[in-house]
């Protein structure tokens, strides 16, 4: 399967979306390297503002310069911009309504041997909280090129979660996002699977290992964690008998958070939510990190027959 | 352009109506809208470029309140100058209110910023004064800091960033008035220690490259020559930062250099003092 990193797709995105937008302007916090954003800089340096090691000033300034009609695009890893930074966001971007659109890069576990200081999981917790946001995470490049031309577009506050590493691309090149939609990967009566960002292809994995113990699991994906069509979700997890939500962020306040609320209102019934245990993480390999939160596909899969057997 | 008297009798009337308007809303400050209020009369009557009956108009001046606890001050401003009837003034901290406790610029047209956390307002200006010189446009920016407010770190972080973009059509007015709601034990200016009489951030300011002129924040023609003189050196791309010594509370016996009337409601008799220490004749019978 062909795989590709979300960074590396932001950073050729934003250059596309440079040459379509002349009002846009990327905004950095001294990781263009990291987040790739650096190759918008080569493409239109006029507009790259490095705004240094501060970013709560960065998420403020980008606010004010959105007032000008301009789009700032803001790169940096998504756990300074939503805990360093949250004040601002919250304030100066979410209750005024800013149209800034903030590239969360490193979100997640898998930060490349950072540490519990860099995994941000807990973002999807605190950006939802605020009313005006919308939160996107996706599950591939494909996913995440789409969504950041709709984002792009789209006049309001944008949190982007995305991935270090290479992950699978799941979606064809013609995928267009739409948001608050619920998207169905497979088909099964016995479980309903549910995953958002690079999470899915793992989810999708642990599917097929399913199958192959006679368990057969609909898999959905919900890229847009907001908005998000409530309906839609009731209705895609349909008469599954267990609901079992997977993702790389705590279990409180995230996807699982979400999908347990959705239902409990609209059609009780089991969730088991897989995902960090109100933990704080640690550096080591991507393998380990995943195995040790039981987010790999054959411990995805072995918590599903435990559950269902 | 008014006359000096125009604005002394300006300042006289908006101490006034602040006293009442809290004092009507039952919630509010006092001390800081008072220190401000030559420098707020000075920015909307004589300083900024503005339209008040075209608010969004892509080319005025830009002035935002970071030490947007200040909003009553800045409201009564506005009312005064033609942006909306005084009578809304009344709305102050209503609910459906555009006159919210804190400077909200999704509700009402005219503010260019949505303050009320402190520390945040310079940030949001280097980003319009950092857009403007994308766009070319000439505007100035304002923004109006608190002594007590930059304490905040990311001040600092706008201070550094402003430099590092020679943003010289960015000033900052820092109403050092010497007090802040609770502060330190002891005697500074007022009756609670100076949160800067132990170290100057005038030098501070000056450190990190800014152009730093000294004023007495309650002398309309100070205020107006150092704004004048920051915006016709924009080109030098070296941002100003115009540090007004004023008096919290400043124009009413009882509440000058007083950290208790920070926000503190006034009473009825309170209210009819301010009126006569004030001057202030024809005003209506409070409801």
């Amino acid at each position: 399967m062909k795989t590709q990193a979300l960074r590396e797709v932001f950073g050729e995105t934003l250059v596309e979306l440079g040459a379509q937008y002349p009002n846009l302007v990327v905004m950095d916090g001294d990781l263009a390297n990291s987040t790739k954003a650096d190759k918008f800089e080569v493409a239109y340096p006029e507009r790259f503002l490095e705004m240094g090691i501060a970013e709560q000033n960065l998420m403020g300034a980008a606010a004010g310069l959105s007032t000008l009609g301009l789009i700032p695009w803001i790169s940096s890893f998504a756990v300074f911009l939503t805990h360093r930074a949250a004040d601002p966001l919250r304030m100066l971007v979410a209750q005024t309504h800013a149209n800034v659109k903030i590239g969360a890069a490193y979100a997640g576990l898998l930060t490349g041997y950072t540490g519990k200081t860099h995994q941000d999981v807990e973002d999807l917790a605190i950006v939802r909280a605020m009313p005006e946001m919308v939160v996107l995470a996706p599950a591939d490049a494909v996913e995440a090129r789409a969504m950041m031309h709709w984002a792009t577009a789209y006049i309001g506050p944008v949190y982007l979660r995305l991935a270090r590493d290479p992950s699978p691309v799941l979606f064809k090149e013609d995928y267009v996002f739409e948001p608050g939609r619920v998207i169905r990967l497979k088909e099964g009566a016995d479980v309903a699977l549910v995953s958002t960002g690079v999470q899915t292809p793992r989810t999708l994995e642990a599917a097929r290992l399913l199958k192959k113990e006679g368990v057969h699991a609909t898999v959905l994906h919900v890229g847009s964690i907001k908005p998000l069509n409530e309906t839609e979700l009731v209705e895609a997890v349909g008469e599954a008998a267990l609901v079992v939500t997977t993702e790389e962020h705590n279990v409180y306040g995230g996807l699982g958070g979400l999908v347990a609320e959705v239902l409990s209102a609209h059609n009780p019934k089991r969730v088991v939510r897989i995902g960090i245990q109100d933990v704080f993480g640690e550096s080591a390999p991507n393998e380990f990190l995943l195995e040790q939160h039981g987010l790999s596909p054959p411990k995805i899969a072995q918590r599903v027959l435990e559950e269902v057997r | 352009m008014k006359a000096y008297a125009d604005l002394e009798a300006l300042a006289r009337k908006g101490r006034y109506l602040v006293l009442k308007t809290v004092h009507h809303s039952g919630a509010g400050h006092i001390g800081g809208p008072l220190s401000a209020m030559e420098m707020l009369i000075a920015l909307y009557f004589n300083v900024l470029n503005i339209r008040p009956e075209d608010p969004l108009w892509e080319d005025r001046d830009r002035f935002i309140l970071s030490k947007g606890h200040s909003a009553i001050g800045l409201y009564v401003v506005m009312a005064l100058r033609g942006y909306f009837p005084l009578e809304e003034l009344a709305t102050f901290d209503k609910g459906n209110s555009r006159l919210q406790g804190h400077p909200d610029m999704t509700r009402l047209p005219g503010l260019d910023a949505s303050t009320g956390s402190l520390g945040q307002g310079l940030s949001f200006g280097v980003g319009i004064a950092l857009g403007a010189k994308l766009k070319g446009k000439t505007f100035h920016t304002f923004v109006m800091l608190g002594d007590g407010e930059i304490q905040e770190g990311m001040v600092w972080e706008a201070v550094n960033t402003a430099r590092k973009y020679r943003l010289g059509n960015l000033t900052a007015l820092l109403d050092w008035n010497g007090l802040q709601q609770y502060g330190w034990r002891g005697q500074g200016r007022g009756d609670r220690r100076d949160p800067w009489d132990d170290a100057d951030p005038r030098q501070i300011f000056q450190a990190f490259g800014w152009r730093v002129r000294e004023i007495d924040g309650h002398a309309f023609d100070q205020i107006i020559a150092a704004c004048t003189e920051a915006r016709a050196a924009a080109a030098e791309g070296v941002p100003t930062v115009i540090v007004a010594h004023t008096i919290k509370g400043k124009g009413l016996s009882f509440t000058e250099g007083k950290h208790a009337w920070h926000s503190k409601v006034p009473t009825r008799e309170e209210l009819e003092q301010a009126r006569k220490e004030l001057g202030i004749e024809g005003e209506e019978a409070l409801a």
